[in-house]
């Protein structure tokens, strides 16, 4: 019954649309249509680009702010819980636009497009992973800090040889969906100019006013980016935990 | 008089409102093998866990090899560099091959190269009888062998003291022996070694000191044939009763 209910109505969406889909704007066959996919691929490397950049520096900043919220000093542990709760009630697009229009009013330095873009979707996404960290390396138990100490390993090294080894093993998945995340929001930084694969999409659409095909095209992009980055993650982790 | 090696006075240690140690003093000296009983919540793990900080006292002093344990960061450097500890969860490096499990410390902390560390581990993993798994992952040992591993691992960082908090209490009993037997061949090194276990056997043969704990404090303090044959306190005659007839 459900069965023939998803039949019906994916015929009656195809038959009711089929006069107006104008697949030939993406049609690889013909030189205007491979002209405009192109088009629209060449916005990949600077989402790709981007998001990368981003992810990069929100995982650095992401462990800096999470170290403090594990202090047992109270003054460390504000610093993490300020920059957390203040980062993180911000939109991205409010971010994005105020790293770009705000920034320089603020401090006389300009950011172009590409860094301004960076910048927001790394701090927007730093507090995210500073979350992400403080739980992994919370949930590694005492006896290892302690086992740590009791071969005399100092603060720095039992971080980097014991604890954040094990931690980064238990956060990969989480930090698998912070890169697909971050993936997606790349598409806001396409209002202000940024020419990833969103703008390229809108700046077609302005021009073959074929928003259907375009669009649909655009959510493959994005879909075929992210089954790709998801199949890389699981593969890390499934190499990571080989050795369990 | 000779100074003792680890000398621990009038300690006491609060949680809230709960008093794990109340006024406890201990002497300890060099080559001497001190075995510390009593039933759980007596404070025992505490007074061995103050002696390397992994927990703080609140009152009374200790004092390692000359040493005053204080928050100094070098003193507690040297003073752990001493203690070597074996956990009752032997605490292994989970992610690191158990070759790598023993270089760490002796690596990072003594700054030995990679040649002379691995050396010095494949020496000590002869000692307790598992050279063949240096290469394997601490998931893939027994609970015997994890324990055997941990106990090289301490070995690696050359300690004068051995503690041993409770080392065979997360074992299956077959496991038990082999872990006891590189005790007993360490105390016959003259290695010093303080062992928190319920294992009367062992520190019938062992032990040159009997300790038993009770509510945080000392109970009974002796030469261990003196405590067993002659237990001065009821409470400690009850103890041992309860343990020999389980």
């Amino acid at each position: 019954m459900k069965r023939n209910i998803l039949l019906l109505s994916g015929a009656l969406l195809l038959s009711g649309c089929s006069e107006n889909w104008g697949w030939y704007v993406v049609d690889p066959r013909t030189p205007n249509g491979l002209a405009n996919l192109k088009f629209m691929m060449t916005g990949a490397y600077n989402t790709i680009l981007m998001s990368l950049m981003a992810i990069l520096i929100s995982v650095i900043v992401g462990l800096l702010i999470a170290l403090p919220g594990l202090s047992s000093k109270p003054y460390y542990r504000a610093i993490n819980r300020t920059y957390v709760e203040v980062v993180r009630a911000v939109p991205i697009l409010v971010l994005i636009l105020w790293v770009y229009y705000g920034l320089p009013q603020l401090t006389g330095l300009t950011l172009n497009v590409f860094w301004a873009g960076v910048f927001a979707l790394a701090l927007s996404d730093s507090a995210f992973q500073a979350e992400i960290f403080r739980g992994g390396i919370q949930s590694i138990s005492r006896g290892q800090y302690e086992a740590a100490q009791s071969i005399s390993l100092n603060y720095r090294d039992t971080m980097r040889f014991v604890i954040l080894p094990q931690a980064i093993r238990r956060i990969l998945p989480a930090l698998g969906n912070q890169l697909v995340y971050m993936l997606k929001m790349s598409s806001l930084v396409s209002v202000i100019g940024m020419q990833e694969l969103t703008r390229k999409a809108n700046e077609l659409v302005v021009t073959e006013y074929r928003p259907l095909e375009i669009y649909t095209i655009l959510v493959l992009e994005y879909l075929l980016l992210i089954l790709i980055l998801s199949a890389g993650v699981r593969w890390l982790e499934q190499r990571m935990n080989a050795a369990y | 008089m000779k100074s003792a090696l680890i000398s621990i006075q009038k300690v006491s240690k609060r949680y809230d409102r709960f008093l794990a140690l109340d006024d406890v003093s201990l002497e300890v000296n060099a080559g001497e093998k001190v075995v510390i009983c009593g039933p759980s919540g007596s404070g025992k793990s505490t007074l061995i866990r103050c002696i390397n900080r992994l927990e703080t006292h609140d009152s009374g002093e200790i004092i390692v090899d000359g040493l005053r344990l204080s928050n100094d960061k070098h003193v507690l450097e040297k003073i752990r560099g001493h203690c070597g500890m074996v956990f009752q969860q032997f605490n292994l490096f989970p992610h690191l091959s158990v070759l790598e499990n023993l270089t760490l410390g002796p690596r990072r902390a003594l700054g030995l190269d990679e040649k002379a560390a691995n050396e010095q581990a494949m020496r000590y993993l002869e000692r307790v009888k598992i050279p063949d798994q240096a290469h394997k992952f601490p998931g893939q040992l027994s609970g015997g062998q994890q324990q055997r591993v941990a106990i090289a691992r301490s070995l690696c960082m050359q300690p004068r003291i051995m503690l041993f908090d409770e080392p065979t209490s997360a074992l299956d009993p077959e496991m038990i022996a082999e872990v006891l037997e590189v005790m007993s061949e360490l105390a016959s090194d003259g290695m010093t070694m303080i062992v928190v276990t319920h294992e009367m056997g062992f520190a019938r043969r062992v032990a040159d000191k009997m300790v038993f704990m009770d509510q945080g404090q000392i109970v009974e303090v002796g030469p261990t044939e003196q405590v067993f044959e002659a237990p001065k306190s009821e409470r400690f005659a009850a103890f041992i009763q309860q343990i020999l007839n389980h």
